[in-house]
């Protein structure tokens, strides 16, 4: 099908020369992967260039994560490639996590030679079924022919629209024969024959939004990772819009950085962890303005008593995210970057000025939602709270030239609680998926492509037992990764729905046998440092940044805290649960408390 | 709105609705509608594809489904966000249009029943393309509740197999899709 490049030079060469260049032209500069029988012409191609860099995974899940962090931390596709059968069913998890998360991933994975699928050759497996729908798109190239035009039509899928992975799979003899490259014409916008996203928003509806803004008396913006995905534009113009109406604005987990987190009119995240006043916020405005963002279950709760009484505006460029979960007013498809430029001209046109006294008194109520101070907790003097620990590294890194990745549970949610980011493409992490192990392959990725900078891994010791074998990675590469790992000897999560749910029956999560993560750091030849009680987290901070190379830093936290504020599975905004002795708190002595 | 495919109770707004869809005639396309409407909990109460344009390669998929108005909404969009597909319309919602459908139908009995399905057959214009002295396959087209229609007068007959093909759609007018 489609995008036809004008044949501009051709010249004979292999299917896995015609591969290489294919990258190389869509400005490919690194590959995680890993090799085998299927994709051994490929490597070979690789061996004799020096265009595309490849970084050697230990795992195959741990090449697409680590795809994953490059792609979110530049906003470039990030590129794998694996052998055929285990090779690409390694990789399931990621490509789902991709998908979930809109990250843009083109992913090479080998295959049998093409006579022989079908016949349950050595190492053969059916990726193109297997991963047909944890993909935004794949493709089986049967002959070289078609190759580079695949490739270049693969990335261009992967990037644009709602961006995700897309899958090309090769037969072993497809990248042996002889073919002819076709170099990608038009990169930017190449003409599809089906795949049209749209792009440009509707100018009626634009101008319908902008009435029902202006009119709005409690407004409130919820935006997600389609700002980020966006690109610049998007989120400059959001920050514009958001001032230019002064209104209050909640991000999403995925969102986070889209909107400066020090601003005073962000609210924080919301959802099952968000902010007191995020949630209530969204439960009792008259006017939502869902900017890419998707309405998740983890953000909407029970669905029945969803901001009752509010309109609805949803842009995003995915048609079949409007509706799907929350009947809204006035849906446009649109790139968000687009649609925010077009409603800030407008809005400037006409020069309207919100509603001053009923805004007023908007924030006068989220003042009060503010006041409760939901994030706070109790310090302890003998054992390190996460949260604690969240904050001196918060404190420890501001400032810097620093992205953050996380695992999932606890200390993910905690992370978005306490680490504040004022741009986007900083914070990674998974959100659709829920993906433990996660964390580290990303945190490898995004060091790739920022090697200067500071990367951390907030880990919890489950979680990054999953993909701890990219250490190895990391050294021979000479990646600096830091995972800060919330060692609370329980995968917490789980732990904290057991007690809440399952009447305290702790059934298979706590870690036992955990490994000494200092000296299974230095079985790799990086290093390792503990804090085990509060006045030694700020040491094990600074040597864990002080310290090249990478370096994991075992914290060692209150085993049985738990996340709060939190709106149980299937519960409406305002039956949001505060912390245990929320309220009752005694404010007697400073030191006992901690604000945020 | 709840899960396609967990809902509890039947719902009232449950409406039937008829799509075309145009797709690029490549392996694995049937497929990825199918698993769309498989993973997703989607109804397919029928589903007919064939190519219609051998030189731009284009398949037409027509298909019958059920839901409420914001599955129905979704499963347009759900399709349409698909690569390979070109353009979706959901008939229904479009205006009038024709929808038909051809079946065989085999009945065997003797006498009386044999004497009566021959009737039924003529007034409902079905036509038959094999007989024996005991048995009849009966070739019919029309709209798919007149061909049930017709399938239920020949139960009672002898009726013992039944092979329908699937509707088939377009709408009515100048228009092309
Ligand atoms: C691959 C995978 N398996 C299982 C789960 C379910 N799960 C969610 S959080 C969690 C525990 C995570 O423990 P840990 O990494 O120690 O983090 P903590 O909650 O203790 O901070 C589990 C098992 C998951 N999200 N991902
Ligand atoms: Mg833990």
């Amino acid at each position: 099908m489609t995008t036809v490049p004008t044949k501009t030079e051709t010249q004979a060469m292999t299917g896995a020369e015609i591969l290489v260049q294919a990258l190389a032209d869509q400005g490919v500069e690194v590959v995680f992967g890993y090799p085998g029988g299927a994709v051994l012409p490929i490597y070979d191609a690789l061996f004799r260039q020096n265009r595309v860099r490849h970084i050697l995974v230990r795992h195959e899940q741990g090449a697409v994560h680590a795809a994953e962090g490059y792609a979110r931390s530049t906003g470039k596709v990030g590129v794998v490639l694996v052998t055929s059968g285990p090779g690409a069913t390694n990789c399931v998890t990621g490509l789902t996590d991709a998908l979930m998360d809109s990250v843009p991933v083109v992913c090479l994975t080998g295959q049998v030679p093409t006579h022989m699928i079908g016949n349950d050759a050595f190492q053969e497996a059916d990726t193109i079924g297997i991963t047909r729908p944890c993909t935004k798109h794949n493709y089986l190239v049967k002959q070289v022919d078609d190759l580079a035009r695949i490739v270049h039509e693969a990335f261009y899928i992967a990037r644009s629209g709602r961006p995700g992975p897309v899958v090309v799979d090769l037969p072993k003899n497809v990248v042996m024969a002889a073919g002819e490259y076709v170099a990608p014409t038009n990169l930017d916008e190449p003409r599809h024959a089906s795949y049209r996203p749209q792009l440009d928003p509707d100018r009626a509806k634009i101008e319908a939004a902008i009435e029902m803004i202006a009119s709005a008396k409690r407004p409130l913006f919820y935006t997600g990772g389609g700002i980020i995905n966006s690109g610049p534009q998007a989120v400059e113009k959001l920050r514009e819009f958001v001032r230019l109406t002064g209104y209050p604005i909640t991000n999403t987990l995925m969102g986070l950085g889209g909107y400066p987190a020090s601003d005073k009119q962000f609210l924080g995240m919301l959802g099952m962890h968000g902010t007191y006043e995020a949630n209530l916020a969204m439960a009792e405005c008259d006017l939502m303005i869902a900017i890419g963002s998707r309405f998740d279950d983890r953000v909407t709760g029970r669905l029945t008593d969803f901001s009752k009484g509010s309109k609805k505006i949803h842009i995003d460029i995915d048609p079949s995210s409007i509706n799907k979960n929350v009947r809204v007013e006035l849906g446009i498809v649109a790139d968000c970057g687009r649609a925010l430029a077009a409603m800030v001209e407008l809005w400037k046109k006409r020069r309207h000025k919100p509603d001053a006294g009923a805004l007023g008194a908007w924030w006068d109520k989220i003042a009060t939602w503010r006041a409760k101070d939901c994030l706070r907790y109790r310090q302890s003097a003998d054992v390190i709270k996460p949260q604690y620990a969240l904050q001196r590294l918060y404190e420890a890194t501001k400032g810097k030239d620093v992205y953050f990745t996380t695992e999932v549970g606890q200390h993910q949610m905690w992370a978005a609680q306490f680490l504040k980011f004022e741009e986007p493409k900083r914070w990674m992490t998974s959100g659709g998926l829920g993906t433990m192990g996660y964390g580290f392959p990303a945190a490898m990725g995004v060091q790739v492509a920022h090697p200067d900078a500071l990367v951390i891994d907030v880990a919890g010791e489950a979680s990054f037992m999953m993909n701890m074998q990219e250490l190895s990675t990391m050294m021979q590469y000479r990646l600096p990764v830091k995972a800060f790992i919330l060692n609370n000897r329980y995968m917490g999560m789980v732990r904290q729905w057991q007690e809440f749910f399952h009447g305290g029956r702790y059934s298979e999560s706590y870690m036992d046998s955990l490994p000494d993560f200092v000296k299974l750091a230095e079985s790799f030849g990086a290093n390792g440092v503990r804090a085990t009680k509060p006045e030694e987290v700020d040491q094990a901070i600074r040597t864990m940044i002080e310290t090249p190379g990478p370096v994991l830093a075992d914290i060692l936290v209150d085993q049985e805290e738990n996340v709060y504020p939190m709106i149980p599975g299937g519960a409406a905004h305002y039956e949001m649960k505060l912390g245990p002795d929320h309220g009752e708190l005694k404010e007697t002595t400073d030191k006992g408390m901690v604000l945020v | 709105m709840t899960s396609a495919l967990y809902t509890s109770a039947p719902d009232p707004s449950v409406e039937r609705h008829t799509f075309s869809v145009l797709v690029e005639n490549e392996p694995g396309v049937l497929a990825r509608v199918i698993g769309l409407f498989s993973g997703r909990g989607y109804n397919i109460e029928s589903l007919t594809v064939a190519e219609v344009d051998s030189v731009r390669r284009l398949s037409r998929i027509n298909l019958v489904t059920t839901g409420s108005r914001m599955i129905i909404e979704q499963i347009k969009n759900q399709l349409d966000r698909l690569v390979p597909v070109h353009k979706v319309h959901d008939l229904t919602v479009e205006g009038a249009h024709l929808e038909r459908e051809i079946a065989l139908i085999k009945v065997v009995g003797k006498g009386e029943k044999r004497v009566e399905s021959l009737r039924i057959a003529d007034i409902f214009r079905a036509h038959v393309v094999d007989s024996t002295d005991k048995s009849f396959v009966f070739e019919m087209t029309g709209r798919p509740d007149k061909i049930d229609a017709f399938i239920r007068l020949m139960e009672p007959l002898g009726l013992i197999e039944i092979s329908r093909a699937g509707v088939v759609a377009m709408s009515r007018g100048t228009d092309g899709i």
